[in-house]
């Protein structure tokens, strides 16, 4: 399994556009992903679940990938946090 | 678990009967204090100089009895155990029936940093009523990938990987008349033990669901409120999973599978997904099974009776037939 803390830099926090992007980029791969906020762990291929975490601007999230393509998955998901969603 | 403080029980969302109708009258500080117990403790001993095993880091009420007695102390100018009560850190004190404190108390309060709280119930109410609210709170809870929904009265949570048609079998149901409690991620609460309760983390987001191809839509727009709840009880789970032609599934419905969640056994029904298969009929079907097992009625253990009497029945036949002595 891997495991990367990523902070979320854009202002907004995660609201639908991000998170659809997310569950997009999630979906590429075949590992199973679960993003972490404080005790509320949901699947990274679920928008609602995504949503649901209610991460706002600075929160910290743990991505977890567990499956044959983890690596990629997290390194494609922490891009993604780092462009701030191309926002 | 997220910390749980003096002001998140002022803002703690309750219905009308459940409602705590608490206001801050004194130690605005004390607000950011975190409550660690779901326990009340009643100051009377403290109050008269007792101080051994005292629960500080528990609620502090103050009912009817707590009052006459700190007016009396009061009066006679004696505020030493009040000072020594406040100089424990204590959570937070709650005045029922409307009490007000005398300045002495409040000012102690102030100085030491901590929230005065005042309701208009009386103690007993008020003590009920923060155990419920406490204990949900405190209550072990996870969130958990599925759709929660309400089928003929049972609460049934639909779970699978991604893709394999969770939210597409949950709408199916809505549209033939059953609700929606949740959709994607369901947060579960371990209610006194034995109940399973589930719910929308936010019920600002629960009534909506993410439908491929159509995007987000809400169901109680669409629907009506009829099609919508707030929380149901989990009474069983609908594992759906792609059809596996190594896998042998199960035929007869004579065993009884379970998962385990928050410490909680619930019936696990597995239903293999292929085009053609109607889901929605199935757990329909499953929600009916579950009630006829719930009123005593256990369709395949009765039909294996049913068999084992006509087995039975045939092989005393036989028997008969075919010992010539009888004749």
């Amino acid at each position: 399994m891997v495991t990367e803390t990523v902070e979320i830099k854009n202002r907004a926090g995660l609201h639908a556009r991000p998170a659809a992007l997310i569950v997009k980029t999630a979906n590429e791969f075949d590992a199973e992903i679960n993003i972490e906020l404080d005790d509320m762990k949901v699947n990274g291929k679920s928008i609602m679940g995504i949503i649901t975490l209610g991460a706002n601007y600075k929160s910290e999230l743990k991505i977890s990938a567990e499956g044959k393509d983890e690596k990629e998955a997290v390194a494609a998901l922490v891009k993604l946090f780092e462009s701030r969603f191309e926002e | 678990m997220k910390e749980f403080t003096v002001l998140d029980l002022l803002n703690l969302e309750l219905k009308a009967h459940n409602e705590l109708h608490l206001k801050c009258i004194a130690g605005r500080k004390g607000l950011v204090r975190k409550i660690t117990d779901p326990e009340i403790n009643r100051p009377g001993l403290t109050l008269s100089g007792f101080y051994e095993e005292f629960a500080f880091h528990r609620i502090q009420l103050f009912g009817k009895g707590e009052s006459s007695y700190l007016c009396k102390l009061e009066k006679e100018g004696n505020m030493k155990t009040v000072e020594k009560l406040f100089s424990y850190h204590v959570s937070c004190c709650i005045f029922s029936n409307r009490h007000t404190p005398g300045k002495r108390f409040l000012e102690i309060a102030e100085k030491s940093g901590c929230a005065v709280l005042q309701t208009d119930l009386s103690s007993a109410e008020l003590a009920m009523r923060l155990m419920r609210a406490l204990s949900n709170v405190f209550a072990p809870h996870k969130i958990i990938h599925g759709v929660l929904v309400e089928v003929f009265g049972i609460g049934i949570l639909i779970t699978g990987n991604s893709g394999v048609g969770k939210s597409e079998t949950a709408l199916e149901l809505i549209e033939r008349g059953h609700r929606l409690i949740a959709d994607d991620s369901v947060e579960l609460r371990n209610v006194s033990g034995n109940i399973l309760m589930g719910s929308a983390k936010d019920q600002r987001l629960g009534h909506h669901m993410e439908i491929r191809g159509l995007g987000i839509i809400n169901i109680s727009y669409l629907f009506g409120v009829g099609s919508i709840r707030d929380r149901k009880q989990v009474q069983m789970i609908v594992d759906l999973e792609e059809w596996d032609q190594e896998k042998v599934y199960d035929r007869l419905g004579s065993g009884e599978n379970t998962r385990e969640i928050l410490g909680i056994k619930v019936p696990l029904v597995q239903v293999p997904v292929k085009a053609g298969r109607n889901i929605p009929i199935i757990i329909e079907t499953a929600a009916m099974n579950e009630r006829l097992k719930k009123l005593g009625y256990f369709a395949a253990r009765e039909f294996d009776q049913n068999v084992l009497t006509w087995l039975e029945s045939k092989n005393a036949r036989n028997l008969y037939f075919n010992n010539k002595d009888i004749f």
